[in-house]
């Protein structure tokens, strides 16, 4: 499951050079890189030329006070602002060197190594919790029965929703709890066998029983996936990521691994807000 | 400066006035709305019963399948413009609601454009096109060139009338579905046109549907265009390229003769066009309801791609 199709960049191949206090030293691969990433609406620049390497097989959270560009910066790894009207994004976004916002790429075809979980559940309203499984894959043109049963166990397993729906797949997703729906959308995202997975607040609209439920699955999802977390939750960082990237009025404060910044921030903003005195 | 307990209070009395009297508006703006709505009704209901009274005594085997008798004989029926009623709603709607339902697709999906503003523009003027403009429209580009009326140029007509309906409400009703179903199906690697065929219009379905069933309706009841076009006959349906029969044009046609049995059928042949565009509606309705998770496109595509179960 983690054989990478392209040759993956390593610390020496990167040719771009940045500050070492944005970069954690680590042997890993990184799986993911964005380079001086700016992004506007308009003329109002959300995030400002943002320099960020992903580990692989790793949780990266970004955290920040509302309106830091946390959600802006992560939408962007998956060219999500294609949808936005007025949205500008400058810079590149290497997924294993290959650049995400090339003209000559398709996004389709990145997006499908690249999952997503959003905000808010959001299972597509009309189908099963089957076919919001499938929905990726049939709708991508696989039509084998089998796989299609194979890969909805696994990923509803993964996603700890399994055993809670086995009896009932043909069941309409929207009759699922909130948290139900919500780990149905990590199934339906681990479904199309994405490398990366990004989540937007996953846990934020859910109680803290189905938030340690995510959590646990997303330290399960860690061993073969790289997984980029936005949250609100300081605590919910220091719960499941590796690595913590400090954002600010659209600029990375600090981004280190996530024991020594929140124990030992370099930073004075970052330090204050860890500490709970802004944000 | 924040504010003292004191004032608080004095805002907690202030909001603690008047509640008689709110309760009162309240009551009051809920027997309005129910009076209006009991108004609204009554021609409504007051046409259906005087049609049922005065119809009901028209109905008969004879009537719902015969040509018409010689006038003012009162024998005969209205068989052919059943017939053709039903063939020039089927037809326009096989014209007005593909162009329409894409047209809406456009709008909502792709349109947010120069182009795609005039278009909605125009669409919305010409749904308040009076529908004898488009008869006389269809008159000249279709009857005057074929020299001859025809089916084709009602069902153009008609369909002209159609599509701008269904183009309004395709696209009102997809607005409707929330970006987060398609942002879904983009991170899902989706790609736009199998995002708005299988996730957003199944989701949009009912709306579509109401939409398309006001059009529906709409030239069902249509006489105008149909004088310029299919003009009306006595006869059953032979070919597409002679005058055919339709209820409105029966039932304008019987209302205008002098004879009571003329009358009479002229009742009759409009309570069996309401039956008929009820009957449409409610089939539809019930159709679909039964159709869970298959939108009406979504449906048709999905019909033997997969397997049933």
């Amino acid at each position: 499951m983690t054989a990478m199709t392209t040759s993956p960049p390593s610390l020496n191949s990167s040719s771009v050079s940045e500050p070492s206090s944005f970069t954690p030293e680590i042997e890993k691969k990184y799986k993911m890189i964005a380079e001086h990433v700016t992004i506007s609406y308009g003329d109002f620049p959300a995030v400002k030329d943002i320099t960020m390497k992903f580990p692989e097989k790793s949780v990266t959270a970004l955290i920040g006070p509302s309106g830091c560009g946390k959600t802006t910066f992560l939408r962007c790894l998956n060219r999500m602002h294609d949808m936005t009207k007025n949205a500008k994004v400058e810079g590149k976004v290497m997924i294993d060197n290959i650049d995400l916002y090339d003209k000559s790429i398709d996004p389709i075809y990145h997006r499908r190594k690249v999952g997503m979980v959003f905000q808010k559940p959001n299972p597509f309203p009309t189908m099963s919790i089957y076919d919001n499984v499938t929905a990726g894959l049939k709708l991508n043109g696989v039509r084998d029965k089998k796989i299609l049963d194979e890969i909805v166990e696994d990923s509803l397993k993964m996603a700890y929703l399994w055993n809670e729906v086995k009896g009932d797949l043909k069941k309409s997703a929207i009759e699922l709890s909130g948290g139900q729906q919500q780990r149905l959308c990590i199934a339906r995202a681990l479904a199309i066998q994405p490398e990366v997975l990004l989540m937007d607040e996953p846990a934020s609209a859910l109680d803290p029983i189905a938030t340690q439920k995510i959590e646990e699955t997303i330290t399960e999802l860690k061993k073969e996936y790289t997984i980029i977390i936005v949250t609100h939750n300081m605590q919910q960082a220091v719960r499941v990521s590796d690595y913590t990237g400090f954002m600010y009025l659209g600029d990375l404060i600090e981004f280190r691994e996530t024991k020594n910044l929140f124990t030992d921030p370099k930073n004075e903003l970052t330090a204050k807000y860890v500490q709970g005195q802004f944000g | 400066m924040t504010t003292t307990q004191q004032r608080r209070q004095e805002y907690r009395a202030l909001f603690k006035q008047n509640v008689s009297k709110r309760l009162v508006v309240d009551k009051a703006v809920r027997i309005i709305v129910f009076a209006c709505v009991v108004i609204a009704i009554i021609p409504l209901g007051s046409i259906l019963v005087e049609v049922f009274k005065n119809g009901a005594a028209a109905i008969s085997y004879e009537f719902l399948t015969e040509v018409p008798g010689s006038i003012g004989s009162g024998e005969g029926g209205i068989g052919p413009a059943i017939q053709g009623t039903l063939i020039i709603i089927g037809l326009s709607s096989l014209i007005g609601v593909p162009i329409g339902v894409m047209s809406g697709i456009y709008l909502s999906e792709y349109g947010d454009n120069r182009l795609a503003r005039s278009i909605r523009f125009f669409n919305d003027v010409f749904m308040e096109f009076p529908s004898i403009v488009l008869g006389i429209f269809a008159f000249l580009m279709i009857v005057l060139v074929l020299g001859h009326f025809s089916v084709w140029a009602g069902a153009f007509a008609l369909s002209l009338i159609m599509f701008p309906i269904v183009a309004r409400t395709t696209e009102e009703s997809l607005k409707m579905v929330p970006v987060t179903y398609r942002e879904a199906g983009t991170a899902l690697g989706l790609k736009k046109w199998v995002i708005t065929f299988r996730i957003v219009i199944s989701a949009a379905k009912s709306g579509m549907i109401t939409g398309i069933l006001l059009s529906v309706s709409r030239i069902g009841g249509e006489t105008a265009p149909l004088i310029m076009t299919i003009l009306g006959s006595s006869q059953f349906f032979s070919s597409m390229d002679v005058p055919m029969d339709a209820l409105p044009l029966r039932i304008w046609r019987l209302s205008l003769l002098p004879y009571d049995s003329a009358q009479l059928q002229g009742w009759g042949a409009a309570l069996v066009l309401i039956i008929i565009i009820l009957g449409i509606n409610l089939g539809v309705r019930y159709y679909f309801a039964n159709k869970k998770g298959k939108g009406l496109f979504g449906h048709l595509i999905k019909k033997g791609t997969f397997d049933k179960k």
